[in-house]
Order: C-alpha cells, then structure tokens, then sequence
C-alpha cells in the first residue's frame, strides 16, 4: 500500500534554522543540518526545505548550504527558495537534492515549469502554492512571503501548473502557519479534487490528530508541518520530535478503505 | 570496488555517501577508464528515457559498460529509470533501451486506475519478494522503499521478478537476469530499508 507521506518543512533564514508565525516573526530553532541528522535517525519519510530569504532578497540560492543539507539527507529532500531559472534548478538537482519547489517565478512565468521539467523532469519539480484567506472567505495565491497577491484562487493555479508539467503541488496556508490548530481542511479538499498529482499540505498541523484527519479527508496526502515537528508542549520549546513507525501506521491505517491502493 | 556510473542524471552523491556510511569502497566514474577495477556497477537514473538514453550514449562509457556487464559478466543495479533503461523499449520515448532484460517499460494506465489514485506514483510503498535472498537479503518482512515514477517496467519472462510492488495494479520493483539487477524504487534514498539492499549488493 502506498503511504501517506509525513514530512517535516523546516525553514531557513541567514543559515539558521526558524519558525515562523503566519509568515511572519521567524523564532530562531537551531541549525539546519543538526535537524537534518535528527530526521534521519527518525526515519522521516521526506524533507522539505525553503530558504525564505532567497525570493524576498532576489538572491541565488546558497548552493553551499543545499550541497550540505543534500549530502546529510538520507531521504528524499525537496529545496525550494530563490529557483527563477532553469539553470538554478538543473545544478540544485546534480547536488543530489531529489525534488525542487518554485513558487512566485513559477505563478510570474508559468512556462518556467515546462521549462524545468523538460530538463529534470517532471517528478522533480514541485509547485508551491502560498495561500491566503480574505476576511470574506475568499482564496488567492500570494508570493514574496505572503506580501504580494496574484489574484489567482488556487485550485486553478494548481491545475495550469499540472498541464504545465508539475509533479507535485504543495499547499501552504499563510493563515494558517505556525498557529497549530489544523489544516485548512476546505482548501485541501478543493485543491485534492482538482488535480491528479500528488499533493502535500502545509500550514497549521498542531497535532498528529491534525493529520489524521487530513489523511481522512484527502487519502493518499503529503501531510507537511513545521512548529508540530520542531516545537513540544504549551511553551513551544524546541524539541525535533517525529511519529514513532506504531504512529504512523496508526495515520496510514486512517486513509479510507474506498481510497487504497 | 563500486563504481556509480556518473553520465549526468541521477543522485550519485546519494549512492557514494551511503557506501561510504557503510565503509564500501566506492568511486564516481565519469569516463571509461574510471570503470578500471570496478567490481560492480550501479547505474542511476532521472527524468524522461529518451534523455536519459541520449546521456548515457554521449558519456563515452556505454561500451565499456557492455563489456563489463556481458563480457565480464560483473553485477550491474540499474536504480529507477537507470532500471527502465535495462529493457528493450519504454512508451515514454522513441529510443531503444539496453535490452539486457526482456522487459517493457510502460506507463501507468491512468483511466483503469481506480479514482484518487495520482501520478507520478510517490512516496514510500510495500514491497513483497518474489524471491528472497541475494539482493533483497533480510529485507524479507514489511521492507518499505522510496518510489517516484510513472512509467513501470513490465517484464514478458516472469521468471526475472525479484519482488513487486502494487499500485492499481502489480509491476515488478526488483527484477533480476543472470548479473544484470534493477530496482524501481530509490535505495538510496529509503533509510535502513535502502542501505540493507546496497550492502547486499556490495557482496554479490
């Protein structure tokens, strides 16, 4: 049976490692490849890291940093922060990293995703999607750490970036980011019945209950989280914690029948 | 000594650092006279066939590859589409594969899969052993790797299935003829799971 993917999203900001709240207020957590070590010995089924400077500061992603975090990682590592062309993504992949995520060069030039998947193919390329809830309830993809609107609803984006050629699309709600009161369960359940791709969800997984249900609601799902796997307790401190293997067959066990494969 | 045959695509590093994790003598070969002393090959793999036919073509080590995998007859681990490169053709593309396993490569039918089921097929799946030992040794209970695909390799002699995985339907993730072996998923990427298989391979 294919799993549910469990995958830990770190963030990184002036090499260190952070967590941030709605996108905002990043609390330094520690060092990235010392977490990278700790998932190891955990068994995570991925890895998703985003340098969350790189885009706002128009600046190259730090191959350096990435060539280190791909050598540590004994699982598949997705890098996204800073990729605008084709070139960047080729040299991010020959330093060993399996997937790389593009998310406002991608929504500013959509033919960049054909691009990139023509040269590393399509399953390495993952389109991220930062999406905010209006006052009214209503959906719009934004970029630049959530400051700049598009005017796009994300299910559409989500679906031009799957005929464009994307193998995967990650939803982050910016609303929902660091709150650890559960995923936004409707934005999931509307992107999940718009695209055949695979799918990850980030933003608000406070528990693994949270996960669960997602699991529940969407089937087969990328299941990402940051503060629920860097934080323990009422008073956030830092501890990097991963559902032991009993755990996780407990989520696995909750994709429904109808939806195995 | 290993040799993980560098033409371009693939995770090489990933293969180096879990042999040197597992103190097995490995080397990067990016020209034929680096495949000197190799003992076994591993041939990785990314991205569409074609490209990755058209790669191994121009790095200048495809006929010492064929000596030492059919003259000298020293193991060889095609790893996903270095796996699918091992068959005759793919549905993928127009070029011709090694054809060193009687084997196709085709794509996962999309409208016979039940609804929900999503492409490329990734993440971490069962595998069951059709054959245990050898290459898949110790790995005979509730082993789980790393997949990410959408093409599968379909053998036409079922003989050479080593073990297979499921997803809508039953394709082959192992397979195996006289020194040539494949496997679709990522070792190199599935934890102990992974680092299990590529030691097995290292004592063929």
């Amino acid at each position: 049976m294919l799993r549910p993917r469990i995958i830990p999203c770190l963030l990184v900001r002036n090499k260190g490692l952070v967590k941030t709240i709605k996108f905002d207020n990043p609390k330094y957590v520690g060092d990235p490849i010392n977490a990278v070590k700790i998932f190891n010995e955990k068994e995570a089924d991925e890895l998703i890291v985003f340098d969350i400077d790189a885009t706002v500061n128009g600046t190259d992603p730090d191959y350096a940093m990435i060539k280190k975090l791909a050598a540590e990682c004994r699982m598949p590592l997705c890098y996204g922060g800073g990729i605008r062309k084709i070139d960047q993504a080729r040299q991010i992949i020959g330093l060993g990293v399996e997937k790389v995520a593009i998310s406002s060069a991608a929504l500013r030039d959509p033919e960049l995703i054909e691009g990139i998947a023509g040269e590393i193919g399509s399953q390495s390329v993952v389109v991220v999607l930062d999406v905010r809830k209006s006052l009214f309830g209503r959906y719009e993809v934004v970029t630049h750490n959530g400051r700049k609107g598009t005017g796009l609803l994300p299910w559409e984006a989500a679906r031009k970036a799957e005929n464009l050629g994307a193998g995967e699309i990650v939803i982050n709600s910016v609303d929902r980011d660091g709150e650890m009161k559960g995923y936004d369960m409707d934005l999931a359940q509307r992107v999940r019945d718009s695209v055949v791709l695979p799918m990850s969800v980030l933003g608000g997984a406070g528990s693994l209950d949270d996960i669960g249900r997602l699991i529940e609601t969407c089937g087969v799902v990328g299941a990402a989280a940051g503060s629920l796997f860097v934080f323990k307790g009422p008073y956030r401190a830092v501890l990097i914690n991963y559902p032991s293997t009993l755990e996780r067959q407990a989520l696995a066990d909750r994709v429904k029948s109808n939806d195995r494969t | 000594m290993i040799a993980v045959i560098d033409y371009g695509l693939g995770n090489v590093l990933a293969f180096k650092n879990v042999f040197n994790r597992l103190n097995i003598q490995v080397a990067v070969a990016k020209s034929p006279e680096d495949l000197a002393g190799a003992t076994q090959l591993i041939l990785p793999g990314v991205g569409s066939f074609d490209h990755a036919m058209k790669q191994f073509d121009g790095s200048g080590m495809r006929e010492e590859v064929e000596h030492l995998v059919l003259q000298c007859e020293i193991p060889i681990l095609g790893v996903c589409v270095g796996m699918q490169m091992l068959a005759k053709s793919s549905e993928e593309g127009k070029l011709s594969g090694l054809g060193w396993i009687d084997a196709e490569v085709k794509r996962f039918d999309t409208p016979r899969m039940r609804q929900g089921m999503q492409l490329p097929h990734m993440g971490w799946n069962d595998v069951t052993l059709v054959v245990g030992g050898g290459l898949f040794r110790g790995l005979e209970d509730g082993a789980r790797f790393y997949f990410l695909h959408s093409y599968y390799f379909a053998c036409h002699d079922l003989k050479d299935v080593l073990a297979t995985s499921d997803y809508g339907a039953e394709f082959s993730a192992g397979v195996r003829r006289n020194n040539i072996y494949g496997v679709q998923f990522h070792p190199e990427k599935s934890h102990h799971f992974g680092s299990q298989l590529l030691k097995n391979f290292s004592d063929l």
